[in-house]
């Protein structure tokens, strides 16, 4: 009983940890450039959450009027730049064969 | 099955020991299937932990006395539950229940972000393996739990320690544990961030739910483990800055630090050094919290002499902090601020200060904790501080945190606008200040520092609610929707705000507990008979009558005595009320002693009366003199020793049995005067309702947004076509 | 020329304001870490005053100064007595016989027998060491315990 608890145990490992191992399962990517798009995809995001908040604390009476559409083209600004760096990105992808 | 568990715990090891290989070779080498291999190398290891802790704890549950550490702390009359739980409160078991959270949590996580934070999984991985082999290495080379008890086997076990059986007490270890092998997470994807140069926006994006989930277990164990303290133990306290209390409240402390200058770093590029110095200390501070409890290093109630674990633990923490400070200092030309701050009138300010008093309350802690060991190394003798020390720094910097929290929400971000903000104080500010008068004319004065106390929590809410408010008429105005609708969809869209305010709001509610519960709660201990009175602040206590009876567990045995009184409790005009106390006495297995005698020289645990309340909690708990009942047990051993030779057990159960029966009648027909400890604590309860309503508010702020996710999920897509499109059919 | 010298004026009042901010971030910086190294050194110079020395019962018998606190820790010694609310036990040392004699007023932590490991904040008062309010905490026996055991 107790070998058998063992071996499964062991069988279960090796398998799982073996799977990907398997030859015809590699992939190529281009890491650096899935990394990077990723990273400004997130930028992007963070930037979007700003120019909301930025809005809604005008809206509560945090922000003056004045002031929030100084920082709202500020924002803006800075979400077209991470914009343009995203299709920068999508451009040098490799084109189809 | 000792061998099979034994075997499991070799193959986790193993299983954590390959994927370390695995995860760098894939690291340096940028191959993709050694790093899925690496990963899968964790869900074999959490596997092989899984079936370690099963075969334990089946052998808990059938009371399996070949497993030495089963016939150590659990026995055939603990209740089914506690056998289960009682597999971590071992040295042994807790390791194993520590490795196997590690496991399934970083499980978890590395699952959920297998698509994402690609150069930095096999790094991450092969850090949390680390730890795994780590804790792996100590239970087979060191403490196994699977070690064989010495022949004979022995019939019965020792049992669980009283203090345990209590259903908090058994949730407490998993879920600090939670906390801290989840506060790992954070710190090996930080190191990992620092050595492949990708500290940006994206780590910080899945660093942030690793944290606050780390944070919202880690809160939640320590609110477990003062409740109990509260009710289940004699002394009425909730806290006492015991150093391993200290331990688990450090890394708690960083983790909300970080909470806050994330935000600064997702939005202004600033704080990259002092955010991933924050989450790799809060990762040493977990290890550190694991190492204490179980190290003999600092006098503490849960420290237990030397212990050999002792050193491989200092040597991993010491590891992780060289490995932190180098990665740091290298790294440091990289971690180069984006932005300055604009102006100190800003929400970066505030949370930048908020995040200073953080630090600097986690400082006193630290200093507070280790002082025994700075001060040996300063004068050559040890020396402690106590509460008193720790709370005259700790109250005026948690009076200012609170201060922050209110202003912190009201200002905006980058450079809020002088006039707006002066405005939007005003009215909250207004509202305090009444709340300090009404207190004071009402009566409520002796403590200046809970005064004031109370007027800044009452300055917090008020801006908190007002926040709700202009959030709900701004989501009306924008939208036209009813209240209800607009207050749900102002939370569904700003989560992480109205969350992090609901935080706050429970934040308040626990200090406002804390402040009155200690500098107004009355507390004696007295001696009285039954029918005798005890005034406790504006009540009465009256010990009305003795209880004494036996208990039985499941299998028949007879498990405790319980010696205890019944006390009614009122205030001038007001309805009584009845606690009921009582003190349990649980047999030793020492056979040197008379089985009677054996019942009154093992482990006794309070069972404490008390009845909480929204405005106060009566609590009353008794210790009764045995010793007039000396001569009785005495008399007791002695027949049974006379008579008990020739008796089978099941006879010699019953006498014993007939025995205690009478030595229990005895109590409660004569009962000598009692020991109590009489306690009314106002607005106690109200420390576990902000405890609840700060782990709602993190569900709130930490649950994931449906559009997020399923951009995450169209992105996950669109990465497969790009990817797929470019592989030639 | 005007317009030359307009230029450098200019010029001249940007330098002023890049430099009046870095001062000021300056001055912030300045501030900031005066405040922590005021509340570190008020944090060490009051923990070395309002602290209690640990000792053993051995050391406790032969430095023990009266009036000044000290904390206890070592093991009760078989044969305590209660009289009212008041317990007369002996400490003695982790691994000896040295023994001294202390009264407690309050009650007992639940695990507090002979034989367990305690900790107490004592007071030397003639002969005998008073237990302060609330200080003595028992310490589990020898098996390791994930919970704590009781304070008093």
């Amino acid at each position: 009983m107790q070998l058998l608890v063992i071996l499964l145990v062991l069988a279960g490992a090796v398998l799982v940890v073996a799977a990907p191992l398997r030859p015809g399962r590699q992939r190529e990517e281009d890491l650096e450039l899935a990394a990077r798009r990723a990273a400004l995809d997130a930028a992007k995001e963070a930037k979007y959450r700003e120019i909301r908040d930025a809005e809604m604390d005008f809206r509560t009476g945090k922000l003056s009027d004045a002031d929030w559409r100084v920082t709202d083209r500020a924002l803006r600004a800075e979400a077209v730049e991470l914009l343009r760096q995203l299709d920068d990105v999508d451009g040098r992808a490799e084109p189809l064969p | 099955m000792l061998v099979a568990g034994q075997a499991c715990l070799i193959i986790a090891l193993a299983c954590a020991v390959y994927g370390i290989g695995a995860s760098l070779y894939a690291a340096t080498q940028g191959q993709r299937a050694w790093a899925v291999s690496g990963r899968r190398a964790v869900y074999a290891m959490a596997g092989a932990a899984a079936v370690a802790m099963l075969i334990l704890e089946f052998a808990y549950y059938r009371s399996d006395f070949s497993f030495a550490l089963v016939a150590s702390n659990s026995s055939t009359t603990t209740p089914g539950f506690y056998r289960l739980t009682a597999m971590w409160s071992s040295q042994q078991g807790s390791l194993l229940l520590w490795l196997f959270l590690l496991g399934v949590w970083s499980s978890v996580i590395l699952f959920a972000t297998r698509h994402k934070l690609r150069e930095l999984q096999p790094w991450a991985t092969a850090i949390l393996l680390g730890f795994g082999a780590f804790f792996a290495s100590l239970l087979v080379f060191g403490e196994s739990p699977f070690g064989r008890s010495p022949s004979p086997i022995p019939s019965e076990g020792v049992g669980l320690e009283p203090l345990l059986r209590n259903p908090s007490m058994m949730i407490h270890p998993p879920m600090l544990y939670s906390g801290y092998t989840m506060m790992t997470i954070p710190f090996a994807f930080a190191a990992a961030a620092l050595i492949t140069r990708k500290l940006d926006a994206e780590w910080i994006r899945s660093t942030r739910p690793f944290m606050l989930a780390a944070w919202a277990f880690l809160g939640f164990g320590i609110m477990l483990g003062a409740r109990w303290s509260f009710s289940e133990l004699g002394w009425g306290g909730y806290w006492a800055w015991d150093p391993v209390e200290n331990a688990s409240l450090m890394p708690w402390l960083t983790g909300t630090a970080f909470l806050h200058s994330v935000m600064i770093q997702e939005r202004r590029g600033m704080l990259k050094i002092w955010n991933v110095s924050l989450v790799l200390a809060s990762g040493i501070l977990a290890l550190l919290g694991t190492f204490l409890v179980r190290s003999g290093v600092l006098s503490s109630i849960h420290a237990f002499g030397a212990s050999t674990l002792g050193v491989p633990f200092v040597l991993l923490i010491g590891a992780m902090i060289v490995l932190s400070i180098a990665l740091v200092v290298r790294r440091a030309p990289l971690l180069k601020t984006e932005h300055r701050l604009d102006s100190l009138l800003s929400r970066e300010a505030i949370f930048l200060l908020n995040n200073l008093v953080l630090v600097a309350l986690c400082f006193v802690v630290f200093w507070g904790t280790f002082f025994p060991l700075i001060s040996e190394a300063v004068t050559g003798t040890q020396s402690a501080v106590g509460p008193p020390w720790f709370d005259r720094y700790i109250v005026p910097l948690a009076l200012v945190l609170v201060l922050l929290t209110g202003i912190g929400p009201v200002i905006a971000w980058r450079r809020a606008t002088a006039a707006n903000l002066r405005r939007n104080l005003l009215w909250p500010a207004l509202a305090g200040g009444v709340l300090v008068l009404a207190l004071a004319l009402a009566g409520v004065s002796g403590s200046a520092t809970a005064l004031a106390l109370f007027g800044l929590a009452g300055f917090v809410v008020a801006v908190i609610a007002l926040e709700f408010y202009r959030g709900v008429r701004a989501r009306r105005a924008m939208a036209g929707e009813a209240v209800p609708v607009a207050l749900v969809s102002l939370v569904q869209r700003n989560r992480r705000r109205y969350g992090g305010y609901l935080v706050h709001v429970g934040v308040m509610v626990l200090f406002v507990g804390v402040a009155a519960s200690s500098s107004f709660q009355a507390v004696h201990d007295v001696r009285i008979s039954p029918h005798q009175t005890a005034k406790i602040g504006s009540y009465t206590f009256t010990y009305v009558r003795p209880t004494a009876s036996l208990h039985a567990a499941a299998n028949g045995r007879l498990e405790k005595i319980s010696l205890g009184a019944i006390m009614r409790v009122r205030r001038d005009g007001g309805a009584p009320v009845t606690l009921d106390t009582s003190k349990d006495y649980f047999p030793s297995q020492d056979p040197t002693l008379g089985p009677v005698s054996r019942f009154f020289d093992g482990e006794a645990t309070s069972e404490v009366g008390l009845k909480t309340g929204a405005l106060r909690d009566l609590w009353a708990a008794v210790n009764p003199d045995t010793s007039r009942l000396a001569p009785i047990i005495r008399q007791g051993d002695q027949v049974f020793t006379k008579n008990g030779a020739g008796l089978t057990p099941g006879q010699a159960n019953l006498f014993l049995a007939e025995a205690l029966k009478g030595l229990t009648a005895s109590y409660a027909k004569n009962p000598p005067p009692a020991t109590f400890r009489l306690l009314v604590s106002p607005l106690v309860t109200w420390i576990w309702v902000g405890g609840l309503l700060i782990l709602f508010g993190a569900i709130v702020a930490g649950w994931p947004t449906p559009r997020g996710m399923a951009r995450r999920v169209s992105a996950a897509y669109a990465a497969r076509v790009g990817r797929e499109v470019r592989v030639p059919a | 020329m005007g317009a030359r010298r307009w230029r450098s004026g200019a010029r001249r009042v940007r330098n002023t304001a890049r430099v009046d901010v870095s001062r000021k971030r300056r001055i912030r910086f300045v501030v900031a870490l005066s405040a922590a190294v005021l509340l570190a050194v008020a944090l060490a110079y009051t923990s070395f005053s309002a602290s209690s020395e640990a000792k053993t019962p051995s050391q406790l018998a032969s430095t023990a100064q009266i009036g000044k606190t000290y904390q206890l820790t070592g093991k009760v010694v078989a044969g305590y007595t209660q009289v009212g609310n008041t317990t007369y036990f002996r400490v003695r040392d982790r691994s000896g016989a040295a023994s001294v004699p202390v009264s407690y007023a309050g009650s007992l932590p639940d695990p507090f027998r002979a034989g367990r490991e305690v900790v107490i904040d004592v007071r030397k008062v003639g002969g005998t060491y008073v237990g302060q309010k609330d200080s003595l905490v028992t310490k589990c026996p020898s098996k390791f315990s994930a919970a704590p055991t009781k304070r008093s």
